[in-house]
């Protein structure tokens, strides 16, 4: 055991009729996991959303008037718990019910079908569509206002785990409850659209929806259609991230590196290229990185905050209006390389742009509305023409019969399949702002060999992270946040004068994109006992250690694209085709 | 304004400077409170009668928490109004005595004449009408109140007659 544990307080608690000794004051929940016992819960997500609401755990304690919820009840000496009696499970089976009774039981071709939570427990439960409570139910018309998202109330249960995390973990909370008791419905203040609010897109909702209410906007079938289309070249790309978590999809234990089976899978759906978006990562880093060092030597505004992330650019828009002329010019890296395919790849391979159709695979629901803000068409053709998401992705991997677990391991196409381990790395919570650094490094000192490769102090899962690096005679002070309300915060000690950086990255999901909200749901029972963030994290992390190449600016093919047609970092034709402008968003543009 | 806003919300906001400060005044006193939200929404309903979204909106900036926030508890509790209240407050009870004595007949025909559904305001705001619980009257069943003033063993064919009076008396 541990130092730690030995400090605690144990306590003598029976579970079932056996004994064991547990922490004081931990739930009955968790004390019952540490005992290989599973109690099924609905609402509960550890740390935002611990409410007991509705009451699927509930447990039978000895002398207790009633049963009580596992997910908040602590445990006390001596306390005799059961989790299986009959009374237990007659319980919980009148729950499930009751939810049913209020809920759109179109499980036929809902999306969450074989991933919901409600499902898999009237699975457990022996539940079927039992008429027992049948009565009013309520009629809504679904949400399809927002430019990445549905919401269906029709199936939501009230679980209030998308409020949480809107309000938790990003700080945005525009849906709640409205209304009271049977008329409950989750949605906006004044039961707007969800498009006419402060929404940043950012899909948190979705990734933490235990049903099929929430779920991204389908461009699957348009995508199927363009790739069906003889006139059309359709070119994909996928984000960094998007190869960490492809895998769970698939049955893939989380963490699983899949980049060579995803690879394989685009060519058999027909795409005619495939791509990568670490090569657009990496060429973010040369732009940004040239951006940083400029502004730092010019006096130019400071500090300087990455751009990569549409969630977090559409929050700095809404709730830090004034903070726009602090973030990077830069497109993110997809819209660049979106912007390129139309112009260096089509003149590379003799197709007129208007006959290319862009595809990006992003572990993010924003990046459907960054690729409908304007100035993002560098060629007068938008940079990008559809995004999906990695869940979309698996989505029509199934539909095309490919038999993913069988594929062999395939590479990109060049030359944006390139990447350096600088670019891989962007899916990660400090990832862009290490990868920025390490160029940055070499571009202030000329040295590539006795400089470092690895900042530790910018990776990891805190939401606020910082450090201060000197090179030769310049001292760089840098922050990491991901998670709007860690950005939040730090933003407000910025604005306040408390604390003082020269380049932030933030990024809008907490741990940064592989945790996106485009990314394949992890149940709660996953979510609520590892960290499933660390695991992707690693994956990427792994890549980058053993790629030959770890800095961006010594990706070649990136090189030649300067040579060959950009002609400077950060010069005239860079800034046309890769830089974007930001707008001014008020909160309530709407009510 | 969306069209989600019920109409009668869309009645013109006409809040006073005055009442602002009050509001204003109001926050700062409670700001720091625990759980200060309720008491100073059951202010502001105290200061404007009802609570808008103009109000609702000062109330989350100034205590900044979102909007929807603020929307959810007032939607919650039945004691908040999100529809300004008339000069004549008509309250008809709905509860089992008088339900079973006709009151349902006659608020449907003071919603008919007012042109206004239960919980609104007649736009010249005039008249708002609600349906209430027991008023502890049901001897006079049905009963209906405007104002202070009680109306027992009601019918349907004397609404008319005593929506007049009110019509010819502006400040009850």
């Amino acid at each position: 055991m541990s130092e730690k544990t030995k400090e605690k307080k144990m306590v003598n608690i029976k579970i079932n009729g056996i004994s064991f000794a547990v922490e004081e004051g931990m739930t009955i929940l968790a004390a019952a996991r540490q005992a290989n016992i599973h109690i099924p819960t609905l609402c509960y997500l550890k740390e935002i959303n611990e409410i007991g609401a509705c009451r699927i755990c509930v447990v039978e304690v000895k002398g207790a008037r009633t049963l009580v919820t596992a997910c908040v009840y602590p445990v006390s000496e001596g306390m005799e718990i059961f989790t299986n009696t009959p009374r237990v499970l007659n319980a919980r089976r009148d729950t499930l019910k009751l939810i049913l009774s209020d809920h759109d039981k179109e499980c036929l071709s809902c999306v969450r079908s074989g991933s919901c939570e409600l499902q898999r427990l009237c699975q457990e439960y022996n539940v079927d569509n039992a008429h027992e409570y049948e009565g009013d139910m309520n009629v809504f018309e679904p949400d399809c206002s927002a430019p990445h998202m549905v919401r269906d109330n029709n199936k939501c249960i009230l679980c209030r785990r998308c409020v949480a995390a809107c309000e938790q973990f990003q700080s945005v909370g525009v849906i709640g409850p409205n209304n009271r008791g049977f008329a409950t419905r989750i949605g906006c203040a004044y039961d707007l659209p969800l498009g006419s609010t402060a929404c940043v897109d950012c899909g948190q909702c979705i990734a933490v929806c235990p049903v099929g209410a929430l779920y991204e906007k389908d461009d699957t079938e348009a995508v199927f259609e363009a790739l069906a289309d003889p006139e059309k070249t359709v070119f994909v790309q996928t984000a960094p991230a998007v190869r960490a978590a492809l895998g769970e999809a698939f049955d893939y234990p989380v963490g699983t590196d899949t980049e060579g089976k995803m690879v394989a899978a685009l060519r058999r759906l027909g795409f005619d290229g495939v791509y990568d978006t670490n090569f657009g990562a990496d060429l973010t880093i040369l732009e940004e990185a040239h951006e940083f060092l400029d502004r730092f030597k010019n006096g130019g505004k400071l500090p300087l905050i990455t751009s990569c992330s549409p969630g977090w650019v559409k929050f700095c828009e809404h709730y830090f209006p004034d903070l726009t002329e602090n973030l990077s010019s830069c497109k993110s890296p997809h819209q660049m390389q979106g912007a390129l395919m139309k112009s260096y790849l089509a003149e590379k391979k003799g197709i007129d742009a208007k006959d290319i159709v862009t595809v990006s695979v992003m572990p993010c629901t924003a990046k459907k509305f960054e690729r409908q803000r304007d100035d993002e068409a560098g060629t007068g053709y938008p940079d990008v023409d559809h995004v999906i998401t990695t869940r979309e992705l698996a989505r029509m991997i199934r539909r095309a019969g490919i038999q993913f677990r069988e594929l062999p391991d395939e590479a990109f196409d060049d030359p944006m399949g390139e990447y350096s381990g600088g670019g891989v790395i962007f899916g990660v919570s400090g990832g862009v702002m290490e990868a920025a650094l390490r160029t940055a490094v070499y571009w202030i000192t000329n040295d590539d060999t006795n400089t470092p490769v690895d900042f530790n102090d910018v990776r990891g899962m805190q939401g606020i992270k910082d450090a201060t690096y000197t090179v030769g005679d310049v001292t760089v002070r840098v922050a990491v946040a991901s998670g709007l309300s860690n950005a939040r915060k730090l933003l407000n000690d910025v604005k306040s004068g408390k604390a003082q950086y020269d380049f932030i990255e933030i990024m809008g999901c907490p741990g940064g994109c592989i945790n996106g909200g485009g990314q394949p749901q992890v149940p709660a029972e996953v979510r609520n006992f590892t960290d499933y963030r660390e695991k992707r994290a690693k994956a990427l992390y792994t890549i980058d250690s053993a790629a030959h190449v770890r800095k961006s600016h010594q990706n070649e093919s990136l090189k030649k694209l300067y040579d060959e047609y950009l002609g400077e970092i950060g010069g005239e034709k860079a800034h046309h085709l890769l830089h974007t402008t930001y707008v001014k968003r008020g909160l309530y543009s709407e009510v | 304004m969306s069209a989600a806003i019920p109409a009668p919300a869309q009645l013109p906001f006409q809040g006073t400077a005055e009442q602002e400060q009050q509001l204003r005044a109001l926050i700062e006193e409670k700001r720091d409170d625990k759980g200060a939200l309720m008491p100073i929404l059951q202010g502001a309903q105290e200061i404007y009668g009802y609570l808008p979204v103009e109000v609702q909106k000062i109330i989350a900036e100034e205590m900044d928490v979102p909007l929807e926030k603020v929307y959810g508890v007032s939607t919650f509790y039945s004691q908040f109004s999100l529809t300004p209240k008339g000069k004549h407050q008509i309250s008809v009870c709905l509860g089992t005595a008088c339900y079973v004595k006709g009151s349902g007949l006659v608020l449907d025909k003071l919603k008919e004449r007012l042109e206004i559904d239960s919980g609104e305001c007649t736009p010249d705001r005039e008249f708002s009408l609600d349906a209430c619980r027991c008023v502890g009257a049901c001897g006079l069943a049905p009963v209906m109140t405007i104002g202070d003033d009680v109306y027992g063993r009601l019918t349907v064919d004397q609404v008319d007659g005593i929506l007049e009076k009110y019509k010819q008396q502006p400040h009850a």
